[in-house]
């Protein structure tokens, strides 16, 4: 009961904190002192508490089942474990707006704190900024999706969550990935703030670089615990849809990985300057755009949040006046860098870094464009059509070769100016790349001319990154590291693909069924209950080529609230590949319909976006041993 | 002079998709077919529900009438809340109505038909639901209206309703 | 250093073919299966999708490769049943030329700025 008045105080509380915020900041910006009034960081920081206490008052709600609450009745059951009944509390659209909220005021804080010697306008320009978007959250969640609404007469039961969000993955993918995905939002503002400043140089680079690369790694691991959890959840083993919500996290991450790069020259030779502040807005405008398509209803997709154009208008026009916003102080006082300073000569560090952002943004319009074009053709024209897996593939993966080549080659370029060395080693890699190829598909596909190109291309990139760590040991060895994790992505998705195969059929408890190599045993079915569903357990031997035999356990469970039948698949991962075992009902019958994947080299995808990640933490530590030295 | 030209092109293109965004989220999310151009009832052969042999389409749809195609099954609930519709609709003599027993138990439709009664003057088991495929459809219940070039001119999805019946009773006068 | 890498590697890939057989027919399935998109679950393709209409396209489907139908063939016959919408790969046609240009059109403007931003000599 009190638990959603205080949640809805502090809200309101925040909000007038945005204005008095605005009003201290705007007096400090104006007085000559060269620090920050102690005040604006004793004010952000009571912001900054004022929104976890909502928070907390809402999983408080959670946890009691307070089904007073409106939020709560609709997301929450009795029944649900308690684990389940806190990460419901962001697993709906209102409380993942006070996760935004919680991670817009979290960073400004510590932004602020951890940015003591950087100039004080800068500073509290940034602090505007933000604010600005802080008071649209706030406006946004007070007036269309309040999660402290309450309902009279109180509810006994409440709605229950959907039993496929009930999973741990499902339960961290959220705050990590706003981590990352909101965390844009302090680039976004530090960046206005630079360039109204004409601070963008190389000092501010190598400030804004940990910020950067903070997100981006949030972003990363994000991103990968969300295709973890399709993968063992969503049914027959993929693990990326092209769904628009999926779609819609890959774009800032896009971005967000060119800006990395581009700082990279920004801090070394304060050049690119532009890309660095145009970058800075377009993610977080991606990240603003992308909440817009997956909450306003706009879009046909699995993983949307409750539909409701009402809301979706308020973010439209938050999302353009950002935009206008920032468009308009980019253009009004952006200055022109030194023209000689933006003309590389063409094999030099910069051009490849240039030639980065081109491929990056190239892969930015396929994916925006295959996103939201139905959407336009829709209000022209009145036709529906899809734009589907098939169409991301065929424009994303051949240009992937030429940027695997390129991503070998740029990290060996010195600045400004640059000659291929050994040569030599370069092509007898290139050769051993291609025959290595050759050799291993040609069995395997029938594609093969294309295939060997590309699987030669990431082969390339493979054994020339390997070779840095011997080579270059701990010099820069954060790059070293993601771009083998990159490589090693690649890999992992081709020959997963290539590799992996499919038995559909239906069985009988008791039956044996004999495929290629091996055998399929269905032993027998158990039941079991638990607090908020009963479920049927399948046992299962399947025994292999090599006469190995593991057990498997698929289930089929029904959930109680609300009335759900959901599959579980069973999985044995090792290091070599992943057995896959998923089982449905067939109606009327005592058959049962299973579907049995082998899929080979599956965990190293998640290894290998580990080791993307792990390069960009490297990066973030080095910063500091480089500043103690 | 190129910064206010990029500025311009910027601007237009904004306010363009803000337009589009805006008009979009007005826009059903979810995809119902629609019938475009009037085509021709597909050929098929199907099981006969009271006889059991197999008949040509041809031989279906060979007079010169209205037929109006009614897809049902005796679990579905909406299709007992339409069936009193389709008994009245059976009356109309400028149309036959045909039904399509779509994924059910031959038991149960007929106790269907003995407890609602048979507004049909033929009926078709598609267990498989491939009759309901080459009529493009995809659930059930759903009704067809096909006129006397044997084109299919008109669709429902879903149970019908009174309006529903009315627009067809025009069609066929 | 580098020969045994490469021998320990072309170690890994033996031994991967256990079910590569007969695979060709069902490949093809999967393949327009993971093309269709279920009307009843709109989110899924009819491969993902355990609805009755699934279940029926997937038995069409299956119907129409025995009977020697082309990939194609069978989308354009679900796309004159159902609309271009059933489809995920959008056909190239008036309505969709946008669509496919567009992404490869900006790449190529793209390559002209760095052509022109970057020189020959310093």
């Amino acid at each position: 009961m009190f638990a959603n008045q205080i949640g809805y105080y502090s809200l309101i509380l925040g909000l007038l904190l945005s204005f008095l915020l605005c009003v201290v900041s705007i007096k400090d910006f104006k007085n000559s002192s060269k620090y920050i009034n102690q005040n604006i960081l004793f004010l952000s920081f009571l912001q900054l508490t004022l929104v976890i206490v909502s928070f907390l008052s809402l999983i408080w709600s959670f946890i009691k089942s307070d089904f007073s609450n409106e939020t709560v009745f609709n997301n929450s059951h009795t029944t649900k474990p308690l684990f389940y009944k806190i990460s419901g509390t962001w697993g709906n659209h209102e409380g993942s707006l006070l996760l935004w909220l919680l991670v817009l005021t979290l960073f400004i804080f510590i932004f602020l704190i951890k940015s003591r010697e950087q100039p004080k306008k800068y500073k509290i320009l940034t602090l505007l900024f933000q604010q600005i978007i802080i008071i649209g959250f706030f406006l946004f969640v007070l007036m269309t999706s309040n999660p402290f609404n309450y309902l009279f007469p109180i509810p006994t039961e409440g709605l229950g969550l959907n039993p496929i969000l009930q999973d741990p993955a499902l339960a961290i993918h959220p705050p990590i990935l706003y981590l990352g995905y909101v965390g844009t939002s302090i680039i976004f503002s530090s960046s206005l703030a630079a360039v109204t400043q004409n601070y963008v140089s190389k000092e501010w680079g190598q400030h804004i670089k940990k910020w950067v690369l903070i997100s981006w790694i949030f972003l990363t691991i994000g991103i990968m615990l969300g295709s973890i959890w399709a993968y063992y959840e969503l049914g027959w083993g993929g693990f990326w849809f092209w769904d628009p919500v999926e779609n819609v996290s890959l774009m800032p991450w896009l971005t967000l990985t060119a800006l990395l790069h581009c700082i990279v020259v920004l801090e070394r030779r304060a050049s690119l300057t532009s890309w660095v502040v145009i970058l800075s807005i377009t993610t977080f405008t991606l990240s603003m755009c992308g909440t817009f398509l997956v909450r306003s209803g706009i879009l046909n997709s699995v993983h949307t949040f409750a539909n409701d154009p009402a809301r979706g208008i308020f973010i439209l026009i938050f999302l353009f006046i950002l935009i206008v916003l920032s468009l308009g102080v980019f253009f009004l006082f952006h200055k022109e860098n030194n023209k000689n300073l933006n003309n590389f000569f063409w094999l030099s560090k910069e051009t490849s870094i240039l030639i980065n952002n081109w491929f990056m943004m190239y892969f930015l319009s396929v994916v925006l464009i295959g996103t939201v074009y139905p959407i336009f053709l829709d209000v022209i024209s009145g036709h529906k059509i899809s734009v589907g897996p098939p169409f991301y593939q065929k424009l994303i993966v051949p240009f992937l070769v030429p940027f695997l080549l390129f991503m070998s080659l740029g990290p060996r370029l010195k600045w400004i100016k640059s000659k291929i060395e050994n040569k030599k080693t370069i092509i007898i890699t290139f050769i051993i790349s291609v025959m290595l190829t050759f050799f291993i598909i040609k069995n395997l596909t029938t594609d093969l001319l294309f295939y060997t190109v590309l699987v030669s291309a990431a082969f390339f990139l493979f054994f020339t990154t390997l070779k840095e760590f011997f080579v270059k040991r701990f010099n820069n060895i954060s790059q070293t590291v993601a771009h083998f994790g990159f490589s090693l992505l690649i890999l992992s998705i081709l020959f997963n693909n290539f590799l992996s195969s499919e038995i559909i059929t239906n069985i009988k408890i008791g039956e044996k069924y004999s495929y290629n190599k091996g055998e399929i045993f269905f032993k027998k079915i158990e039941e079991r209950k638990e607090s908020n569903f009963n479920s049927i357990i399948a046992y299962f031997e399947i025994k292999d080529g090599n006469g190995k035999t593991v057990e498997l356990k698929p289930e089929i469970r029904i959930y109680n609230q609300p009335i759900i039948i959901t599959s579980e698949a069973d999985i044995k991962t090792t290091l070599l590949e992943d057995k896959f075992l998923v089982m449905n009902l067939v109606k009327g019958n005592e058959y049962f319909n299973i579907r049995y994947q082998i899929k080979p080299f599956m965990v190293w995808i998640w290894i290998s976006v580990l080791l993307l990640s792990l390069g960009g933490l490297m990066n973030l530590f080095k910063r500091r041993y480089e500043k103690e030295v | 002079m190129k910064k206010k030209f990029n500025l311009f092109i910027i601007i237009i293109f904004l306010s363009f998709s803000f337009v589009i965004f805006y008009k979009g989220l007005n826009n059903s999310n979810t995809y119902t077919p629609q019938i475009i151009d009037k085509k021709n009832i597909p050929i098929f052969k199907a099981k006969d529900f009271n006889s059991s042999a197999y008949v040509d389409s041809e031989k279906i749809f060979k007079e010169d009438i209205f037929y109006v195609v009614n897809i049902w099954a005796s679990w579905c609930v909406p299709c007992r809340i339409e069936h009193p519709l389709l008994m009245e609709l059976s009356k109309i003599q400028s149309l036959k109505l045909i039904g399509f027993n779509y994924r059910d138990n031959q038991i149960n439709a007929k106790n269907f038909i003995i407890e609602f009664g048979n507004p049909y003057s033929k009926i078709l088991i598609d267990n498989d639901g491939i009759l309901a495929i080459e009529f493009g459809a995809y659930g059930v219940p759903e009704t067809f209206v096909i006129d006397k070039n044997k084109k299919i001119i008109r669709k429902f999805v879903g149970p019908l309703n009174q309006e529903i019946v009315d627009e067809i009773k025009l069609i066929v006068k | 250093m580098k020969f045994l890498k490469i021998f320990i590697i072309i170690l890994l890939f033996t031994g991967f073919s256990q079910l590569r057989s007969d695979e060709k027919n069902n490949e093809l399935k999967n393949k327009i299966l993971k093309n269709i998109r279920c009307l009843i679950c709109q989110g899924q393709s009819v491969y993902d999708s355990e609805s009755d209409f699934a279940a029926s396209i997937k038995l069409i489907v299956d119907r129409k490769i025995n009977e020697g139908m082309k990939e194609e063939s069978i989308y354009e016959f679900l796309r004159d049943k159902y609309g271009d919408w059933i489809i995920y790969d959008p056909k190239i046609s008036k309505n969709t030329y946008v669509l496919w240009l567009l992404p490869l059109l900006l790449f190529f403007a793209g390559g002209a700025i760095i052509l022109k931003k970057t020189n020959l000599k310093k």
